[in-house]
């Protein structure tokens, strides 16, 4: 087995006894990107000579047997979301292209203080707006499985890159989906932890009170130790939670004696896909060979959570990205072209005897603000924020936004109601395998219903995780989606470790 | 709920962006179709049920009112697409354009 095929625990582990150099193995990965990205697009920008200087360094400190971090030498792939100091942070939007954050996020300077070795800037949909990886101003990301179709998103670049081996660990960011989706359409593990215990500090905001940033890894031990260094209290993100981070690589070989796992029979009816529907229900079986129950259980609003966090998700990112004015930082239109327009405008109205319409012009600022915009943004981006604009305006306010929070509330006391009787809610992560390229480009509303399964999981503030579970006929990976309450990571890695343990369906690769 | 083209056009205004003809046809369409499935949530009894903006309790944080290392104004204004020694550089707020 190559380098690049074995797990990041393993790669640890033999980075420790001598058996490779972080050079070497950041070698094999650079590689393998070289052979393979064109195809993929998972990385936007690929940090060769950066990533085997870092390498360098670490193999020079295990030399010398000095102090080195959690993750010395493996390479990290980061969701081009993830403010990083000095390297081009663009979210995949041209509004932000080129820009050098002057600062890292926090889970960027946790990493740099693991010593992981940053090899290059995953693809995702622009602003994590999407769930394709379509949306992408960078250029399409494609499935390693099959690169018609999409990797899903907005984490796609990150999954798509652990997928095709082109870095053993990836950072992903999870809204309503986003980390959880591209992992189980890929065929890897990704995990979105419970609101508040990563960090958000430096994660460029979509949704402020549903955004996580999250690990994408191969599989459940993998994913345990990146979340060892993402996770923590953070003063300068006053919503992260002030709670000890448990050793996940520790406790993950403990099982879950006695596992009460919930289903929602409501989630496998018409409507899932039959591949998808048998390999989770096989999913469920594995667990009850290893001794745990199954109890039917009721998620009622569930079938609003769609309705109810694209009207959140909009609204807060409306907010968000009005920070976006072409003043502080990003995309500016040429303001000496808008000031030649709007003189132009001005003599037509005059011409043609509109006087009255030159007052509700834009002024020169404004224009300046639209135009900026305008080219900065996508469609779907624009989207977001024309619908979340309109939800929060005078006299809709408590019609949408208002009422989304209030059965934002009730899907949160579903949840509650539920873990009183199980540990673990089982399901899948989607409703079909990865669909193709352009299927649903002229469609906005059937893509949002793509995350009917995980939009409920950011709205409730809880933890997920998805962990592969099958192949489809076509071979394309299908996802198990197991959900915990809040804080509960340990329980969903252990759970994901349970299943691991007795199947195979992390180890399977792309023939790429 | 479906929305007008006016409507559009006044959000759009609202939301600092300048659709073309084309664009607001779409959008026009798009967000009917798209609003017009939030009415889903009309069938939902809230009465009485507290909104939930935030998934944990969160409090205000606080911190002690002492002056700290911030990032540098040099470093900030890097990213500035127009600035001069100190300050952004923008199109006149106010008078004439």
């Amino acid at each position: 087995m190559t380098l690049i095929e074995k797990s990041a625990v393993e790669l640890l582990s033999g980075l420790e006894s001598g058996d490779w150099t972080s050079v070497e193995l950041t070698g094999e990965f650079l590689d393998r990107i070289d052979a393979v990205n064109e195809s993929v697009g998972a990385l936007v920008l690929v940090q060769r000579d950066e990533a085997l200087l870092q390498a360098e360094k670490i193999d020079t400190a295990r030399r010398e047997g000095k102090p080195r971090g959690r993750l010395a030498g493996l390479p990290v792939a980061l969701k081009d979301l993830l403010c990083t100091e000095g390297v081009p942070t663009t979210c995949c939007s041209r509004m932000l292209d080129g820009w050098l954050p002057p600062y890292d996020a926090t889970v960027v300077s946790n990493l740099r203080d693991a010593d992981a070795v940053f090899i290059g800037r995953a693809n995702m949909d622009e602003f994590a707006m999407g769930g394709s990886n379509e949306t992408s101003a960078a250029g399409v990301c494609r499935n390693p499985w099959d690169t018609e179709r999409i990797p899903g998103g907005s984490s796609g670049g990150s999954a798509a890159v652990v997928a095709a081996s082109m870095a053993p660990l990836a950072v992903g960011s999870d809204t309503g989906g986003s980390i959880r989706a591209p992992a189980a359409l890929c065929g890897v593990t990704g995990l979105k932890p419970t609101y508040g215990r990563v960090s958000r500090y430096g994660l460029v905001a979509f949704a402020s009170s549903l955004d996580q940033i999250g690990p994408i890894a191969r599989d459940a031990w993998d994913t345990a130790l990146l979340m060892e260094v993402l996770a923590g209290h953070d003063t300068k993100d006053s919503t992260s939670l002030d709670r000890p981070v448990p050793l996940y690589s520790e406790s993950i070989d403990q099982p879950l004696a006695g596992l009460r796992i919930g289903i929602v029979p409501e989630h496998f009816g018409d409507g899932l896909d039959a591949d998808v529907g048998a390999a989770v229900q096989a999913a469920i079986d594995v667990y009850k060979s290893l001794g745990a129950t199954v109890k039917e259980i009721s998620l009622p609003h569930s079938k609003y959570a769609v309705a109810t966090y694209y009207i959140i998700a909009p609204c807060e990112a409306s907010s968000n990205l009005s920070r976006y004015d072409s003043a502080h930082y990003g995309h500016r239109t040429d303001v000496k072209q808008v000031a030649v327009a709007l003189e132009a405008e001005r003599k037509e109205l005059q011409e043609s005897g509109k006087e009255s319409a030159i007052e509700d012009m834009d002024s020169g600022l404004v224009r300046t603000y639209r135009q900026s915009r305008s080219e900065g943004f996508g469609d779907e981006v624009k989207r977001r924020i024309m619908l979340g604009t309109y939800a929060l305006s005078a006299g809709y306010y408590d019609a949408y936004y208002k009422k989304a929070a209030q059965v934002r509330h009730l899907i949160r006391q579903d949840y509650d109601r539920a873990f009183e009787e199980v540990d673990l809610i089982a399901g899948p992560v989607t409703p079909s395998p990865a669909y193709r390229i352009g299927e649903k480009a002229d469609d906005p509303l059937s893509m949002y219903l793509f995350d009917l399964y995980t939009t409920s999981t950011n709205l409730a503030g809880i933890c997920g995780i998805s962990v592969p579970c099958g192949l489809s006929d076509s071979g394309l990976p299908i996802g198990l989606h197991l959900q915990a309450p809040p804080l509960e990571e340990e329980r969903l890695l252990r759970g994901a470790a349970m299943y691991q343990r007795e199947t195979d369906w992390h180890l399977k690769r792309p023939s790429m | 709920m479906s929305i007008t083209r006016e409507e559009v056009e006044k959000v759009a205004l609202l939301a600092r962006l300048r659709l073309t003809e084309a664009e607001l046809d779409r959008m026009t369409d798009q967000m009917g179709q798209i609003l017009g499935y939030m009415d889903l949530l009309g069938e939902v009894d809230t009465e009485g049920i507290e909104p939930m903006a935030h998934s944990i309790e969160v409090r205000n944080v606080l911190r002690e009112d002492k002056v700290r290392e911030s990032v540098s104004r040099d470093k900030i204004l890097r990213s500035a697409p127009s600035r001069d020694d100190e300050c952004y550089l923008v199109p006149a707020v106010l008078g004439d354009q």
